[in-house]
Parts: C-alpha cells; sequence; structure tokens
C-alpha cells in the first residue's frame, strides 16, 4: 500500500484503491509519503523497492513480449501494457 | 505513470513464456532421470499456488507440495483449550479471524462464544490495546499466534501497553520460527524435499542468512519469491536451473522486498521482548529452540504466567491427518475426511479452516478435477 500520512509516535495511514488503513510504521526505517510499504497485521514490515520492483515488472513484460511476437497476431491483450494507474 | 505493481506480476504473457520455460527445464532433468519435489512452507504461497492453478502448469516429473507454513495449523489443540478456559474466566480474547473455528481438544472458540464467551476479532494486535483501554474492569488477551512475519507486530504490543500503562493487556504466545522446521522436515527420511520455495515475508523479516545452512549442508537451493503467480512460476525456474547445474543456493528473487539482511528493527522488537525456547508443533513434534517465549521480565504481560495456565498438548480429533499434511505427507485429497466429514463448516482439524491452510486452499480452488 502507499504510505498517504505520517502521525506522531510511529503511525500513519496507508491506501490501496482508495480505501484508507490505519498501519504502524515503528517496525520500518525511514518512511516518506508516497512511499510503498508491505502490510502485515496491521503494521508495516518492509518498504517496497521500487527500482526493484520497476526491474522485476520489465523482465517480466520482456518475457510477454517475447511470448506474444511467437503467437503473432492472435496474441491476447498483454496487461503489463494496460496503463493502469495504481 | 506509476507502474502497477499488482497486474504486472500476473501478465497472461509472462507466465505462458515461465511455464514454456519451466516444461523445458523439467524436461531436461526429467531426461536424467529426475523427479524433482519442491516444497513450499509459506500459507501465502500455498493460497496462492491454488488460487492460480499454479500445480497445473508443472511439468510432469515436477511436484510441489505444501509444507509446514500455517502457524495456526501447526498449533496444538492444547493452545485453543488454553484459550476456550481463559474465556470461561471472563477473559476478553481478542483473536485473528481464523482461530475461531479452529478445534481445539473439545470445543472450539466459536462454540465458546455462542455460549457467551467474549471475543472479539482483530485484523490488528493493536486492536486489543484499544479493546484493554476501553474495558480498564475486565481482563483481555491476545491470541499471538505466528512466524516471524506477525511476531514483531504483535510482541510490540507489550511495549504499547506498557508506555501506555494499561496493565489488563496480556498475550497468549505460540511464536515459531520458520529455519528449525525446515531442518525437522529434511530430518523426516519419509518426506522427500529437493529444495524450498522460501516464504516471502518470513524472509522479509529473517533475511536470507538462515537458509544458508540448508542450502551449503543439506544441499537444497532455497530459492525466495513473492506472492504473485509470476513470482512463483519465476522461483520455480530458479529452483530447477540451480539443480540442472548442480548447485545448492540460496537465491532471493523477491529483491523488491527481502534485503539479504531483512529487517533488523523487526528483529530487535523480537529480541527485546523474546527469548528462545523449545516448542511443539503440530506434526513434527518437539524442535529445539524453534520457539520465543517473553522475558521473565514481561511476566505481567504473559497470560501463561499471568493466569497460572498450563499449555499441554491437548487431543486431536481421532484419525485427523493434519500432522501428515503439515509435513509434506499427505496431501488433501489422501485424507479419507477431506471434502466428505471435514469441510471449512465442519472442520476436523486446523488445516481446513485456517485462513492459510493447506486444505482450505485445496477445498477452495483445486476441487475440481
Amino acid at each position: 500500500m502507499k504510505v498517504a500520512q505520517i502521525d506522531a509516535d510511529g503511525l500513519g495511514v496507508a491506501e490501496l484503491e482508495g480505501a484508507r488503513h490505519e498501519v504502524d510504521l515503528s517496525l520500518i526505517g525511514p518512511i516518506q509519503v508516497g512511499d510503498y510499504v508491505i502490510i502485515h497485521a496491521g503494521y508495516a514490515i518492509e518498504k517496497l523497492d521500487t527500482a526493484e520492483a520497476i526491474e522485476r515488472l520489465a523482465l517480466f513484460k520482456e518475457l510477454a513480449e517475447g511470448w506474444n511476437a511467437t503467437l503473432g497476431d492472435s496474441a491476447p491483450p498483454s496487461s503489463a501494457n494496460s496503463g493502469r494507474v495504481e | 505513470m506509476e507502474p502497477n505493481y499488482i497486474e504486472g506480476f500476473r501478465d497472461p504473457g509472462a507466465a505462458a513464456a515461465l511455464c514454456a520455460k519451466l516444461q523445458a527445464l523439467g524436461a531436461t532433468l526429467a531426461a536424467r532421470g529426475r523427479h524433482v519435489q519442491v516444497m513450499e512452507v509459506c500459507g501465502s504461497h500455498t493460497m496462492s499456488i491454488a488460487r492460480f492453478g499454479i500445480r497445473d502448469l508443472l511439468p510432469p516429473k515436477l511436484s510441489l507440495i505444501s509444507g509446514p507454513g500455517c502457524p495456526v495449523c501447526v498449533t496444538a489443540p492444547g493452545y485453543i483449550d488454553a484459550a476456550i478456559e481463559l474465556a470461561r474466566q471472563g477473559v476478553i480474547i481478542a483473536t485473528f479471524g481464523d482461530l475461531l473455528h479452529v478445534p481445539g481438544s473439545e470445543s472450539s472458540l466459536a462454540e465458546c462464544r455462542a455460549a457467551g464467551g467474549t471475543m472479539e476479532v482483530c485484523y490488528s494486535p493493536r486492536a486489543a490495546l484499544a479493546l484493554a483501554q476501553a474495558n480498564p474492569e475486565r481482563e483481555v488477551v491476545f491470541l499471538g499466534i505466528g512466524f516471524e512475519t506477525t511476531i514483531a507486530p504483535v510482541v510490540s504490543l507489550v511495549g504499547r501497553a506498557a508506555a501506555a500503562g494499561v496493565t489488563n493487556l496480556s498475550l497468549l504466545a505460540s511464536f515459531k520460527l520458520v529455519p528449525p522446521a525446515l531442518r525437522a522436515v529434511l530430518a523426516d527420511p519419509e518426506v522427500k524435499v529437493d529444495a524450498f520455495l522460501c516464504p516471502a515475508h518470513v524472509s522479509a523479516v529473517i533475511g536470507m542468512h538462515p537458509y544458508e545452512p540448508i542450502a551449503r549442508e543439506q544441499g537444497k537451493p532455497c530459492v525466495i519469491a513473492g506472492f504473485e503467480p509470476l513470482d512463483i512460476l519465476y522461483g520455480l525456474c530458479g529452483i530447477l536451473t540451480q539443480i540442472a547445474e548442480g548447485r545448492s543456493e540460496v537465491e532471493n528473487q523477491y529483491e523488491r522486498v527481502v534485503r539479504p539482511d531483512g529487517n533488523p528493527r523487526a528483529r530487535a522488537v523480537m529480541q527485546q521482548f523474546l527469548m528462545p525456547a523449545d516448542a511443539h508443533w503440530r506434526g513434527l513434534g518437539l524442535l529445539s529452540e524453534s520457539g520465543l517465549v517473553l522475558r521473565p521480565e514481561f511476566a505481567p504481560y504473559d497470560a501463561e504466567k499471568r493466569f497460572h495456565l498450563t499449555i499441554g498438548p491437548g487431543r486431536e480429533s481421532p484419525g485427523c491427518r493434519c500432522g501428515d499434511v503439515i509435513k509434506g505427507k499427505c496431501a488433501p485429497p489422501q485424507c479419507p475426511f477431506f471434502a466428505k466429514r471435514c469441510t471449512p463448516l465442519t472442520p476436523i482439524g486446523p488445516c481446513m479452516v485456517s485462513s492459510e491452510g493447506t486444505c482450505a486452499a485445496s477445498y477452495k480452488y483445486e476441487r475440481t478435477k
């Protein structure tokens, strides 16, 4: 989820698809609004490394394009190209 | 435009490409006479594998079995009995939801609630603190069951309670550690495991190092993978590639979340409040230093000490095969009770009702054949 608000005492608010959730940020290091965090039982247990995530997404996108190229015109639309914004 | 951090990891074209790669690797190993059995040890992997039909995509000589990845499932019925006893004494029981229907020796928390016990389902342990503050005249006990991912969130409740001066809240802890369970599985000659698909968020806390003895000394590749279907398929490719190349290493494929050293801050919280202890695991028996208990100075927050409880193993339902399911010796459909006498509404054991249970996953997603 994306950190939307940081409050005092290690607490904050994270949001996903419009829903806001209270979250405890005390178990992770320095965090900023806009960072993505992994939430477990209402606690952030780690920050998402967006550079690594983007690199992995790019790898999967390359695999998808390679596969779809072998199928030619019968390839289904790839969700990696959907352009959906989080 | 921001990347899509969910759908990008479920792309069907990429899945097809990874399946093709997996089939090719499987064929290479099959040609050498190898049948590879991979064990996953994470309830969320169990659910994801079932939900996305990963088993149907595997090459013929690759099996994927579930191991002791569900902390509720590896907790003996005696724990539920102790919680029921507390409820009967008028204690407010604060718990994660899926514990309500887990059978104890004779009853369940849900049945106890129906008979008048006070149960409050919590998404987060922090709700238990609010509950204690709102009910100062009553005792509140939080049922803290979990592996490393859950342990730091639950135990930090003790720090918050102490800081807030709350004295009517305690923890009935059943904290267990994953690496000793992996070693116990490998020590069983009846269970054949060639590699582990390692848990995603447990690894986010513990890092890569705890798996190194297993890879190095036992010769089993350990690949840490995320929960999305592409993560799992890529992880399996990583495992088969290692086996094909004669390697057995710890490989982190969830770099976007898992750092090599894990989360030191979460581990520091665990160390502050907890110390190692032997722990009883359903299906695996007593494992040395496989659990964590509250340090003596936190006795007022330790429900076992506060209420003078002696938690025994309890009694499993006759014929229940959860222990074998947990160890990977019995797939859910191989249990004679599965989907017959044992269903999510009428469970005989925890594997059918835990949100991360192997039988629950199979019942929900894999009963299509």
